[in-house]
């Protein structure tokens, strides 16, 4: 029972990553992924679309018959979205000016309308629910380190602007990491995205390539030492 | 036959219940966020106005005292707003929504704020899309390029030199950059022009009642 909510856990994050191995939803990812905070921002409004409709999605399950299956997922995805888009511009107006056309895209981000069709509407309301914050955490993720990369290579800085979301006390949080920087425009226009994406996957691939050798390895080890004795 | 009909009709009625749960739930955070969003824009709009005229120049409701005008800009298709700032009923300065299309990618939009004896008291572009790190920095944010226009008019730098250095004229362009400040110049000289022949006009119409001024 553990291992299946860890699995969900690693899918997530690292396994089925929506950003890196997925490929979904790329319009926003590479739109929106020109500054830290702006990848955040989206990755969390993300996050908390793909929380709500995943559970929504698992807990009306059995009374939405098969035909109007799809229908019903779009509309409550799309009612999630609206009522975020109210609520940030209400409570979060800096970020939301900047986020602000781009929320309404988040409907047309295909990780959501495929967890709540692959998943959430075969499962259990708890584990979509996981499902949803850890895939939703992922994407996040994937925001933010793009967002970095092409932060710190296109501006030089890191955080600029972390007032828009936590408040005038967060002005302070700008990181100059190369001072006297001009920039590089190539990282923040969309050419940037792409490249940066494509790096970022292929890190990625060496990281597994690299936990899959180190595997049979350290099963070597114990037999070793126990020779050596 | 029967069996496909009563199918599609519980179908298609759970599909309305569903579209109206959602209607519902969507109509509900609009009424709560309503309020909240209208003071959002409106003191993002004082904040700006903050910036381009000091409050202490006024003390009229500046934010509905205001004119909409068609011929101010020309190529936009929508009216430009005039803020109009008053001390005691009398005319101080006016705040106009300027609208170029001459940017590097698409319309700038500043916030030009003139006094009746048609110098400036502040310039500041409200809405962009130039180039992030060339033609951004006319941002207050970015450079400071953009307070170049404080205390200007059309009688200093002289009407002709209102063009950037490039253009042999008094404002200086950015390294890189020579559209997204040409146009930001030629809109403020325009917005200056069309003060200076239409000062008494602007004024003319007394200050708006709240339930007219939008």
């Amino acid at each position: 029972m553990l291992s299946e909510y860890s699995k969900i856990v690693k899918d997530g994050l690292w396994l089925n990553n929506q950003a890196f191995v997925a490929l979904l939803g790329l319009c926003p990812l590479l739109a929106v992924s020109n500054t830290v905070i702006n990848g955040l921002g989206l990755g969390l409004a993300t996050t908390m679309t793909l929380v709500l409709s995943n559970t929504i999605i698992s807990l009306i399950r059995n009374f939405v018959p098969d035909e109007v299956r799809l229908p019903v997922f779009v509309l409550v995805i799309a009612s999630v979205v609206t009522m975020i888009e109210l609520a940030m511009n209400a409570w979060f107006f800096g970020l939301y000016k900047i986020l602000g056309i781009f929320i309404p895209l988040i409907v047309t981000n295909c990780s959501i309308i495929g967890r709540a069709e692959a998943y959430a509407s075969k499962q259990r309301a708890d584990k979509a629910f996981l499902d949803g914050l850890f895939m939703g955490l992922g994407f996040t993720f994937a925001l933010v380190t793009l967002g970095s990369l092409r932060e710190i290579i296109g501006s030089g800085t890191l955080f600029a602007k972390a007032e828009l979301m936590f408040g005038e006390a967060a002005k302070t949080w700008q990181i100059d990491v190369i001072t006297d920087y001009s920039g590089m425009l190539l990282a923040i226009l969309p050419p940037g995205a792409f490249i940066g994406l494509g790096l970022l996957i292929a890190l990625k691939n060496i990281i597994d390539t690299k936990v899959k050798q180190r595997k049979p390895a350290q099963i070597q080890i114990p037999i070793q030492v126990a020779q050596e004795q | 036959m029967n069996a496909i009909i009563k199918n599609t009709l519980s179908a298609a009625t759970i599909l309305g219940i569903f579209s109206l749960l959602g209607l519902g739930l969507t109509s509900l955070t609009f009424h709560k966020t309503e309020a909240k969003i209208q003071e959002n824009e409106r003191q993002a709009l004082l904040a700006n106005l903050k910036a381009v005229i000091p409050e202490s120049l006024y003390d009229n409701d500046i934010v509905n005292d205001t004119l909409e005008v068609t011929d101010l800009n020309q190529d936009s298709t929508k009216p430009a707003v005039i803020y109009r700032a008053r001390k005691k009923d009398n005319p101080v300065a006016a705040v106009m929504t300027v609208v170029t299309p001459f940017g590097y990618s698409g319309n700038i939009t500043l916030l030009v704020a003139i006094k009746t004896d048609g110098t400036l008291t502040g310039v500041r572009a409200i809405a962009h899309r130039e180039t992030p790190g060339l033609g951004d920095k006319i941002e207050i944010e970015r450079s400071d390029w953009i307070l170049a226009f404080d205390g200007k008019s059309l009688a200093m730098p002289k009407t002709q030199e209102w063009a950037v250095k490039r253009d042999d004229g008094y404002f200086d362009q950015f390294t890189g950059a020579t559209i997204t400040p040409r146009a930001v110049v030629g809109a403020v000289k325009n917005a200056l022009l069309y003060f200076k022949h239409n000062q008494s006009l602007i004024f003319s119409t007394t200050e708006s009642t709240p339930e007219g001024g939008n």
